[in-house]
């Protein structure tokens, strides 16, 4: 029997920003996936994996099915079986999610999607039909090609046989008013995860980025209507808090679209004097901000638009003409931010090959920027926190801006 | 081993060897002239090249990973990777864009002579992720040139469905010719596509019988080391043209000599006729150290038979052939096509087919560490592979261009203690026959 999760307060009063962000974290970190287990046992429904940076969760709700987005073991899982599977020179995230699914601990999905985010997460595909071939496994090859007729044409015939073969594995197949429904629920869960992103540009003293991350990262594994819910709390119960704004630098932490920093190493940044009013952690269930519904066009085609129109510029995307650099200085300048950490996982190819780019970018903009490379299982955050401190200084004390 | 023909330790050159030489020559002098000349310029990639389509419009295909790797072996990436990494690119990151990138800022192309800029970037993004950052980055670099982005849906179901043909004909179509056309200012002309396609089936056809020898005893060619010569003209320029059609028909007539004379392939150590192992590689080759690494094998007498390396520019032996009857179709078939498209599924069984039909005694994985696309789930691949086939495999780790990561005694005693395994194994099976035949 799992143990199941509470999303909610036990209490008639209104709980703390603090409290909240602790309920989230022990569902978020859970590497048993406790609550996707207590999800299914309560509903007899299935449950689908994806790897970051996307999964078309609308599909998954609207074939009944819960979407569960597996961000690896970060540092709470120890690798044993995993290193036999991946070289050295291999980022962290594969190895420590083959570790959970050697370990049992994924045996709760009944199939994995696989974004098409890099080489290596595509061969991870390949790995899991060869280690797990009773298991549904499918691989999302969105598109480059960005035209309506051509692209975007593929992406909705691929989202659609999508649909089908999770529907043959739910026994509901999802049809368009199915799905309208289901993009409604994750419109409105999108709305408010851009509250919580207002919130942070306008008081990040108010949401600290260890409680956001938390509260963001809870959304991966619970429904998207219990996941609203703590979201409309948590917001309420930040703007009510008492908290006292610091002389903190205000930053972007980019670069951890999939591989995840531990938590300590974003609380590490805090510390040292920076706060982070804007991101892209997280971004298996943020990689489309805006709203999906689109007025006077089907579902399966306004979601495949989604992806082509509305997806964050992220390395996993081809966006030529440095489309990408442009859009994080806009983004700066959008949410006040003084300056920018570029943090990558370690042989990460997508994240370190941008870097210099968005650098340069950023120079030519006069923004100031700082870099270092992370391990979803990091555990020396010193040089890290001196690193951070510097940065922070150096804005604080000697930019225009200070 | 035999050393015939070798005299004071130089390796005799073959006629192919020779015409090879000098057609990929003369394709760096136009290359270099392009300036001058107004020819114009496109660079792409291997896997899914489109050499027939580019020649219809007369314009030079430039392949920067053939420009990396060329620098290696001159002993020169080392360099340019460093200049790379210090203009702030990782040492984590593919060393093939370092060097190229590393060539850019020198100026400096791998004859030492810059190479002209592009008119256009094609990028087709065939298999690898990193093609798609690294025409970003000669984007930036290249303000001025026009993109064209032809996105190959990966075979990860180990099938072509005709949605992924239709999206990479759609984008053939309408993305590709037109942008060929606005820099060349020419319409296409089919006929002439046509004319190059048949020409590409032809040397297609030699080269498949070429690889193919290497399931003779002994075998006549080394499918990994030889192979990569024997791939340089089909995978990059030479596709479609006549001397494309000459070098194969030479090579094959070569090859098919040395068969009937039972001679093996000529390797850096010489003519390698005794063949006491057989081997089948997956994996590119370690360019920094290419001669040293074959002549660990040739020394031990080791064969390669066949490889996957030389599949990435297409996979032929499986039947492809660039078909003049629908040019369309068939370009968008042999990108979809591509060893770097197959998933690690297929890629494994390929691999257990080459052991089997080449009959081959073991098979090694040379894992690059810059190479994602072929290195993430290697280590699945050897395990599923000894299950699947019954002989063992071996695992080499080094990298395409960046000298830094060859560890030459490392690698040679892995290698040694591999092979003294595969023998002892053979030894022990010739005495259980012994045992049970009267």
């Amino acid at each position: 029997m799992a143990t199941p999760v509470s999303t909610q307060s036990t209490s008639s009063a209104p709980r703390r920003p603090e409290e909240i962000a602790k309920a989230c974290e022990a569902i978020a970190f859970d590497v048993s996936f406790a609550p996707v287990r207590a999800w299914k046992e309560r509903t007899g429904r299935k449950a689908i994996g994806f790897l970051p940076i996307y999964g078309p969760r609308e599909i998954v709700t609207a074939a009944g099915m819960l979407p569960v987005a597996v961000m690896g073991g970060g540092d709470r899982v120890e690798i044993v079986r995993g290193d036999a599977y991946f070289q050295s020179y291999l980022c962290q995230l594969p190895r420590s999610t083959i570790e959970l699914a050697l370990g049992g601990q994924l045996d709760v999905l009944d199939g994995m999607l696989f974004p098409a985010t890099c080489d290596v997460l595509r061969n991870l595909s390949g790995m899991w039909r060869m280690s797990f071939p009773d298991k549904l496994v499918r691989y999302l090859d969105f598109p480059h090609d960005h035209r309506p007729l051509v692209g975007m044409r593929f992406w909705e015939n691929d989202l659609r046989a999508l649909a089908h073969d999770l529907g043959a594995l739910s026994g509901i197949v999802p049809d368009e008013t199915a799905l309208a429904r289901s993009i409604a629920l994750y419109d409105e869960n999108r709305a408010l995860l851009a509250s919580l992103d207002a919130l942070r540009v306008e008081a990040p003293h108010r949401a600290p980025i260890a409680e956001v991350y938390a509260l963001v990262r809870a959304g991966a594994v619970l429904p998207v209507e219990e996941h609203s819910v703590l979201v409309r709390e948590y917001i309420a119960a930040a703007k009510a808090a008492d908290r006292a704004p610091r002389d903190h630098a205000r930053v972007l932490v980019v670069g951890a679209f999939c591989e995840q920093p531990p938590i300590g190493l974003l609380v590490t940044l805090e510390r040292a004097g920076c706060y982070v009013v804007g991101d892209d952690l997280c971004l298996a269930t943020r990689l489309v901000g805006e709203q999906v519904a689109t007025e006077g066009v089907p579902p399966f085609a306004s979601l495949a638009r989604a992806w082509v129109e509305k997806a964050r510029p992220t390395a996993s995307r081809y966006l030529p003409n440095e489309e990408k650099g442009r859009w994080l200085v806009d983004r700066c300048r959008a949410l006040r931010a003084d300056g920018v950490v570029l943090a990558a996982p370690s042989f990460c190819d997508p994240a370190l090959l941008e870097q210099p780019m968005l650098q340069t970018a950023l120079d030519r903009a006069g923004i100031p920027h700082t870099c270092f490379k992370y391990a979803e299982n990091t555990a020396q955050l010193q040089p890290i926190y001196e690193q951070a401190g510097t940065f922070s200084d150096s804005i604080r004390l000697f930019t225009e801006a200070a | 081993m035999s050393t015939r023909d070798t005299e004071g330790g130089h390796v005799p050159k073959e006629p192919s060897m020779i015409k090879q030489k000098e057609l990929l020559s003369a394709y760096y002098d136009r290359l270099v002239a392009a300036p001058q000349t107004g020819q114009k310029v496109v660079y792409t990639f291997v896997p899914g090249n489109l050499t027939e389509l580019l020649l219809a419009f007369d314009v030079l295909p430039v392949l920067p990973e053939i420009n990396a790797l060329q620098s290696a072996m001159r002993g020169r990436s080392g360099d340019f990777i460093a200049e790379a990494e210090r203009a702030g690119h990782s040492e984590d990151v593919c060393s093939y864009v370092k060097c190229d990138l590393g060539m850019l800022r020198a100026k400096s192309g791998p004859t030492g002579k810059p190479l002209p800029p592009p008119d256009l970037l094609l990028l087709s993004y065939t298999g690898c992720f990193t093609f798609m950052k690294w025409f970003e980055l000669l984007k930036q670099e290249f303000p001025k040139a026009e993109v064209a982005m032809l996105h190959v849906p990966y075979q990860a179901d180990g099938v072509v469905t005709p949605e992924m043909r239709q999206y990479v004909l759609a984008q053939l179509r309408e993305e590709v010719v037109p942008k060929l056309e606005r820099i060349t200012g020419k319409k296409l002309d089919e006929d002439r596509l046509r004319e190059l396609m048949e020409k590409s089936a032809l040397a297609e056809d030699d080269f498949v019988a070429v690889l193919e020898a290497g399931k003779k005893k002994p075998s006549p060619i080394d499918g990994y080391f030889g192979a990569v010569f024997y791939i340089a003209p089909l995978f990059s320029a030479f596709r479609g043209t006549d001397d494309g059609v000459a070098y194969y028909r030479l090579l094959r007539e070569e090859v098919e000599q040395r068969a009937a004379e039972g001679r093996g392939p000529i390797t850096p150590l010489g003519q390698l006729d005794d063949q006491r192992i057989r081997l089948v590689v997956e994996g590119p080759p370690c360019w920094t150290s290419f001669r040293e690494l074959w002549s660990m094998f040739a020394a031990e007498k080791a064969v390669v038979v066949a490889s996957t390396y030389c599949k990435v520019g297409g996979l032929y032996d499986t039947g492809f052939r660039h078909d003049p009857r629908r040019p369309f179709d068939s370009l968008a078939d042999y990108c979809l096509g591509c060893y770097t498209n197959l998933s690690l599924p297929s890629r494994t069984d390929l691999v257990a087919r080459y052991v089997r039909e080449y009959q081959a005694d073991g098979f090694l994985v040379h894992s690059v560490k810059s190479c994602n696309s072929f290195s993430a789930g290697q280590l699945l691949m050897l395990r599923s592979l000894e299950k699947k086939t019954g002989v063992p495999g071996g695992f080499l780790e080094s990298d395409l261009v960046d000298p830094r990561y060859f560890s030459g005694a490392n690698v040679k005693n892995r290698l040694e203690s591999y092979f003294q395994m595969l023998l002892a194994r053979r030894g022990a099976a010739a005495e259980r026959a012994a045992e049970v035949t009267p």
